[in-house]
């Protein structure tokens, strides 16, 4: 663990470093060959070659959508397992993800919608439904919220929301191809254009969640030690929730459902800094889009020519790590 | 002079009332019990005024204002609560513990100052966990940990301090130890002090004033030399007892009867009682 501050901000620094760098490698490592000079050759003059067109078509995107999808999902997990003090917390655990892509799915098939910002919009509909329910779920009852109650109302509506999805898919067989590879989570074959519609809200929430940090470190001692030291707790919940909704349906209307960068970065992000969300927050971004840069990289040479979509690849690196956390037991 | 009173205060789960049209005037710079059966409503009452509960009707007036029109920030800057058996995240150290005190004081823009700090330290050294400072909080034991937290409320710098069953889970060397300290800081300090109490003969041995509530009321309060008698623990905690006076502090102390294996020496007891 790094203890001091000094140490954490040199280690932002270097880590923002090797953000750009893997952003640099997901714009020239592939099947098709791509050289700095090419890179820099397609932005000063655009010959139409097919290296061109896939660098600024492609790759480019794909690099930056990567980079944004990563930190969003990573940070709302941190957000979302520091105001429940529950490690298991993360937006595909607990349905938010799922949520999303039930509506946006339900756009597609029921309502025939084919337009970015009303993915946008249907993806943030369904992040909030998912979490006003699992949120009123876990804190039913006169013990309140308690991590146990939440992860299994986060663990019943996450597969009620995948399961309807399921029925949509297979009600309407049309649409079955255009959101499957949209549903298995994948970073590929956008173009900017979603991004840019997204990137609005997802940057309002990335602004947001470094400014909570430290009325997170008061939540995560329990409501009622927050509430005695002055703390208006619904207020920072409700900030918390539109920062989880902004930047976990954010990232579902530009890639996909996305899992395990969400549970597993922030537990990396404390243990290289500590239980300071004012730290963990940054960190958990920087090192979840690190995380998908590779996972996404990786995802391209594994059966090369074809790609494997990456919401498998974080899953295999996820998996593992999950088991290790669930192991040792919820609220240790 | 009074630090906290209530008026008409209902309170409750649901539909469930579990304090009803109460009126409690809590004195000021006095050490006061709460004490009560299980669920009798003691530890919701403590909740309600420190505003962690908001009352279904009536209301709590802390300095002359309804705790519930006064900001919160102001509230936590008069008076401090520790909830029951508190959990640290994993890996808090104490002074980052300690130092969570001080939040009432901080806003966007008045970030760590001097006066912060040395109330941190003043905490600390207070409550004897200066060497403590770097340690992890999990890794304490139960005493250690209890002061811990208690340095966290004295940070916080309030008048009024309320503790929500401050020795359960300690042993009986650490819970005279935590009551000495509070003790302590009433004397010291002159900090009015409201707890919750399991154990009535502790209760009866620190409390200028105890209030016993029983049937979602006050059964009865005042001072404990006068007010404990085998009639109030009758009718509080629903068993028989002797009152004699404790050896070692001259307050009432209670001597339950029991079915237990000394049958001789608790009829020699009643015996000496009659």
């Amino acid at each position: 663990m790094i203890e001091k501050n000094k140490g954490k901000w040199i280690g932002l620094g270097l880590g923002s470093i090797v953000v750009l760098f893997f952003m640099w490698g997901s714009v020239i490592w592939g099947l098709t060959k791509i050289d700095t000079q090419m890179v820099i050759d397609s932005f000063l003059h655009f010959d139409g070659s097919n290296e061109h067109i896939i660098i600024q078509d492609t790759r480019i995107p794909r690099s930056l959508i990567a980079a944004a999808v990563g930190a969003s999902l990573a940070i709302a997990g941190a957000i979302m397992q520091g105001i429940t003090n529950n490690p298991l917390a993360s937006p595909s655990i607990f349905g938010v993800n799922a949520g999303a892509s039930f509506f946006v799915v339900l756009g597609i098939t029921a309502f025939g919608m084919t337009s970015l910002m009303s993915f946008t919009w249907l993806a943030f509909l369904g992040a909030a439904l998912a979490v006003i329910i699992v949120y009123s779920l876990g804190t039913l009852g006169k013990d309140g919220l308690t991590p146990i109650k939440m992860t299994l109302a986060g663990a019943a509506i996450a597969a009620l929301f995948s399961s309807m999805t399921q029925g949509m898919l297979t009600l309407n067989e049309q649409s079955l191809d255009q959101a499957l590879f949209w549903l298995a989570g994948s970073v590929q074959g956008r173009d900017l254009d979603i991004l840019a519609a997204v990137f609005p809200y997802i940057l309002i929430g990335l602004v947001v969640s470094l400014l909570i940090g430290k009325q997170i470190n008061v939540l995560a001692m329990g409501e009622d030690l927050a509430k005695g030291l002055g703390q208006k707790t619904w207020l920072i919940k409700v900030l918390a929730a539109l920062t989880i909704v902004l930047l976990a349906g954010g990232a579902v209307a530009v890639a996909g459902p996305i899992g395990f960068i969400g549970i597993v970065i922030p537990h990396v992000a404390r243990w290289m800094v500590g239980i300071d969300y004012r730290w963990v927050i940054p960190y958990s971004g920087m090192l979840g889009a690190v995380l998908l840069l590779i996972a996404d990289i990786g995802a391209r040479y594994i059966i090369m020519p074809a790609e494997v979509p990456v919401g498998v690849m974080t899953a295999f690196i996820g998996v593992p790590f999950f088991i290790y956390i669930a192991r040792r037991g919820i609220n240790e | 002079m009074d630090a906290i009173r209530t008026n008409a205060l209902t309170l409750g789960y649901g539909e469930e009332d579990i304090i009803e049209e109460l009126d409690l005037v809590i004195p000021k710079g006095k050490i006061t019990v709460f004490i009560g059966g299980n669920g009798s409503g003691k530890s919701t009452l403590l909740r309600s005024l420190a505003r962690l509960l908001k009352p279904k009707e009536g209301s709590v007036v802390l300095d002359g204002a309804d705790i519930a029109r006064t900001p919160t920030k102001k509230i936590a800057q008069k008076l401090s609560i520790l909830p029951q058996s508190p959990v640290a995240p994993e890996g808090l150290t104490v002074l980052e513990l300690v130092k969570q005190g001080r939040y009432p004081y901080q806003s966007w823009l008045n970030q760590w100052s001097e006066k912060d700090e040395k109330a941190v330290q003043r905490a600390m050294e207070v409550t004897g966990v200066k060497d403590l400072s770097e340690r992890k909080v999990d890794s304490l034991s139960g005493g250690q940990r209890q002061r811990a937290w208690i340095a966290m409320n004295l940070a916080q710098d309030t008048d009024i301090i309320l503790l929500d069953e401050p020795t359960t889970y300690l042993d009986l060397t650490h819970q005279i130890d935590i009551l000495d300290l509070l003790s302590d800081l009433n004397e010291e300090e002159n900090r009015t002090i409201v707890m919750v109490l399991h154990d009535i003969n502790l209760a009866c041995r620190y409390a200028d004033h105890i209030v016993a509530i029983s049937n979602k009321t006050i059964y009865h309060q005042g001072d404990p030399d006068t007010i404990v008698t085998p009639e109030l623990v009758a009718n509080v905690f629903g068993l028989r007892c002797q009152i004699m006076n404790d050896p070692h502090s001259g307050t009432p102390m209670c001597i339950p009867f029991s079915r237990g294996r000394r049958k001789k020496d608790a009829s020699h007891a009643r015996k000496m009682d009659a």
